[in-house]
């Protein structure tokens, strides 16, 4: 077993999984949301949402184009640098991905055809249709990831044969509490993201003073969806926290920074936690009983701490602590954002009150952080097992890879992704900061035929200097 | 249940050639092509399929995975390197749909990396097969070839070979799809392609007998297979009355017909081995309760429904591409 090349392919797989992550969890929100103008525009026959509808459909485009190459590339990462795990998980998680292609990537990636090039192809419905069977392909794929995930963090279902992991029990591997709080909990996530980006953008544009229709409805639907989700998302965080306290004691006290067995427990707000003496630097702590409080919904609950665990099962406590510090100091602030906003929307006082709309626009990184580091701490958080509790990563791997053959492949993987990254991220602002085009847009078949939608009282249409494939 | 799973397996992998094929080949002929109003008609052949298409290489590696799991653990990690550089050309290519139209003044970074991606990506297809022809090597049912293994002339003339291939069949899509030029150029590349694949077979099959590669004993205890060529060869010479008769729509399937017969025989030879002469179908197969589980889910339900899925998105996109023109 080669020491390096095992460090290089979890550097790798992290890296590749967290660039890939950035792309779906934008697109699963987004793709719902498309639905739903898509929907209106039909329903109420205003073409402003058809407007808003392209807009972002352009900016989808690129974010499921990226999605999509950076996704077949996870479904290979498994058999080049980790075959001992495909080997022995096979016959558990290749059913589970298999599921999700089956399931979803057809389904999306035929529809996505429809969408971006078949608006005149199809009649409305059907055109309706496919951008809500590209929705529910991205939740189905959602889905699936969350359950091959689950079952890797909560192993359950099978019996050992041969070295390998066998199902006996599939109802076990799909519909436990594991799964249907963490699926939830992704879901949710993307379409806060999908919420926060519209939001930011709607703001953006009122700051700029520009496309005052779609600037507003962006900003109502995103910060309003953003309000009522945001809470329920908390609720899930807690249900999700609830797994990881009864099945993974070691993520547990990592995350919570504990140290011994408390009973019942505090709870550290913040510490630097000092891995080598077993010790929190600089703790700000509430006592006794908040930390069973949140861990266990019990005011009197045992917590075991990180001692009474063998360190050779210890995650590295400082990256899960942080991550999970940073992801709910996000969701803190996305949560008081939506509140506000919507209030202030509602009061019709949010147009003007420009520091609010500021903090919107800048708001967008925040769901992608939350999202990023709440995987950190899940995926962190149960090292050193790939499959907790039975598995350890560092017998997963490949046996002959080397370290050289490692090296070359991060290495390329990190220039290619860098180099389409720039460049995607660069295409959407740009997308974004041209704005909506109103212009050869008719209208819907609801809405009165022939007549070319009214273009008063806004600022100059802007002609996007080089038109993209979702014209 | 296991004799399922092989099925689904190949028919995912032809339909894998076939589709992607097309547009890798399509992606082939468009660095032999100059200027935009030809490239980007070109691109209009391909576009709203290239996704699907690609995604029955997804699904593939998947059905590996769930219904074999190990011949996807042992082949994968065998052809690390290339896999991850071909994974990379497609994701070059793949990016560049989009993305070549959201600028003007670095189109060509695109442009090369869809044609260059597209040859990256095909070269190491055929290299992949090539090499699993002539057989890796195995120690205790474990790879021990080291990181270029699959390196031989051989896997590089099949590199070749498929590059050829694809260019072809990309080449009658165009004629089947284009108008003008754009088929005119692509009705007189594919006589010359054509021959290149001939050559190319002539060329494996004279290899394959110097180097008395065992998938060749095959051929003798089971002369049947001998009727993939015999339809092989039907099918070409339809395709050249085809290309005699400015007929659009006869090449593409003529080809279609050749890539099914090769990919016939060479099924047929590695039979009941998935790597030849190491893991047999039976040894790799996953575990009853595994392949139950997917049989009556992606199996039964899912699979025709991905069929259909595929059938809606070219009818909804039927026709010579020009009639659609627009989009861009």
């Amino acid at each position: 077993m080669d020491m390096t090349a095992l460090l290089l392919s979890r550097i790798q797989f992290a890296f590749t999984i967290t660039f890939h992550i950035i792309f779906p969890s934008f697109t699963i929100g987004l793709a719902a949301w498309l639905t739903v103008l898509e929907a209106l525009c039909l329903a109420t026959g205003r073409p402003v949402y058809r407007v808003i509808f392209e807009f972002w459909l352009k900016i989808f485009g690129v974010a499921f184009g990226l999605g999509v190459v950076s996704g077949i590339v996870m479904a290979f990462q498994f058999g080049t640098n980790w075959s001992v795990l495909s080997k022995m998980s096979g016959p558990i998680q290749g059913p589970l991905l298999m599921y999700e292609t089956f399931t979803a990537f057809m389904l999306e990636a035929s529809f996505f055809g429809v969408l971006i090039f078949g608006r005149s192809r199809v009649p409305p419905w059907f055109y309706l249709f496919s951008t809500a069977m590209v929705a529910l392909g991205t939740t189905f794929s959602a889905f699936w990831i969350m359950v091959n995930n689950s079952w890797m963090q909560v192993p359950s279902g099978y019996v050992m044969e041969n070295g390998a992991f066998v199902p006996n029990d599939w109802t076990k591997i799909l519909f436990n509490s594991v799964v249907w709080s963490r699926f939830p909990h992704m879901l949710l996530a993307s379409y806060l993201t999908g919420a926060f980006c519209v939001a930011a953008t709607g703001a953006w544009y009122v700051l700029r003073k520009e496309y005052h229709a779609e600037a507003r409805i962006m900003l109502r639907m995103g910060l309003g969806l953003a309000a009522v989700l945001m809470p329920i998302q908390l609720l899930f965080g807690h249900l999700v926290g609830g797994y990881v306290n009864t099945y993974q004691p070691s993520k547990m006290a990592a995350i919570e920074g504990r140290w011994n067995d408390e009973k019942p427990g505090s709870e550290v707000l913040f510490a630097w936690p000092d891995v080598k003496n077993r010790r929190n630097l600089f703790a700000i702590t509430l006592p006794p009983p908040f930390g069973s409080l949140i861990d266990s919904d019990s005011l009197t609950a045992g917590e075991k701490g990180l001692n009474s665990i063998p360190p050779e099962n210890w995650p590295p406590v400082v990256i899960p602590f942080f991550s999970f510090r940073i992801m709910v100091g996000c969701g803190l602030v996305m949560l008081g954002l939506a509140w506000l906003g919507s209030y202030l929307s509602y009061k019709h006082r949010l147009a003007y009150n420009r520091p609010l709309l500021w903090l919107t626009f800048l708001s967008f990184p925040l769901p992608f952080i939350a999202i990023i580091t709440g995987w950190f701490t899940a995926e962190v958080g149960r090292q050193p097992w790939v499959v907790y509790g039975v598995l350890r990563t560092a017998d997963a791997m490949t046996p002959f890879l080397t370290a050289r053959e490692a090296t070359i492949s991060l290495a390329i993987f990190c220039s290619v992704y860098a180099f389409i990254f720039l460049f995607g991220t660069f295409y959407i602002y740009r997308l974004i900061r041209i704005g909506p085009v109103r212009k050869l847009i008719e209208a819907p078949h609801l809405a009165v035929p022939n007549r070319p939608m009214s273009l008063a009282d806004e600022a100059p249409i802007q002609e996007p200097s080089h038109v993209g494939a979702g014209e | 249940m296991v004799m399922f799973w092989v099925s689904l397996l190949a028919i995912s992998i032809l339909l894998y050639v076939l589709l992607d094929g097309v547009d890798l080949g399509v992606g082939l002929l468009f660095g032999l092509t100059n200027g935009e109003a030809r490239r980007s008609e070109m691109l209009s052949a391909v576009a709203p399929i290239w996704d699907g298409n690609e995604t029955w290489l997804v699904v593939t590696a998947v059905i590996l995975w769930g219904a074999f799991p190990l011949v996807y653990a042992n082949l994968l990690p065998a052809f690390y390197l290339p896999l991850i550089v071909m994974l990379l050309g497609l994701i070059l290519r793949g990016v560049a749909f989009e993305f070549r139209y959201k600028t003007q003044r670095l189109r060509w970074i695109w442009d090369v990396s869809f044609a260059g991606g597209s040859l990256i990506a095909t070269f190491i297809q055929g290299l992949t097969v090539g090499a699993l022809v002539e057989g890796l090597q195995f120690t205790n049912g474990e790879y021990s070839g080291g990181a270029v293994g699959w390196l031989t002339p051989f896997a590089v003339l099949c590199g070749i070979g498929l590059c050829l291939g694809y260019a072809l069949l990309g080449a009658c899509w165009l004629v089947r799809k284009c108008e003008a030029e754009v088929r005119d150029v692509a009705r007189r590349q594919i006589p010359v392609l054509a021959v290149g694949v001939l050559a190319f077979l002539v060329l494996v099959f004279a290899y394959a007998l110097a180097e008395h590669l065992p998938i060749l004993h095959r051929w003798i205890d089971r002369p049947y297979l001998f009727v993939f060529p015999a339809i092989g060869a039907v099918a070409a010479i339809v395709l050249a009355l085809s290309i005699l008769n400015h007929n659009d729509y006869w090449p593409f399937y003529m080809v279609a017909l050749i890539f099914m017969s090769a990919f016939g025989t060479l099924a047929l030879s590695f039979w009941p081995y998935m790597i030849p002469s190491v893991i047999t179908v039976d040894q790799a197969a996953a575990p009853q309760s595994s392949l139950t589980f997917m049989f009556w889910g992606c199996g039964v339900v899912v699979f025709p429904l991905m069929l259909l899925y595929t059938v809606i998105s070219y009818s909804v996109f039927r026709g010579k591409v020009r009639e659609t023109a627009g989009h861009h």
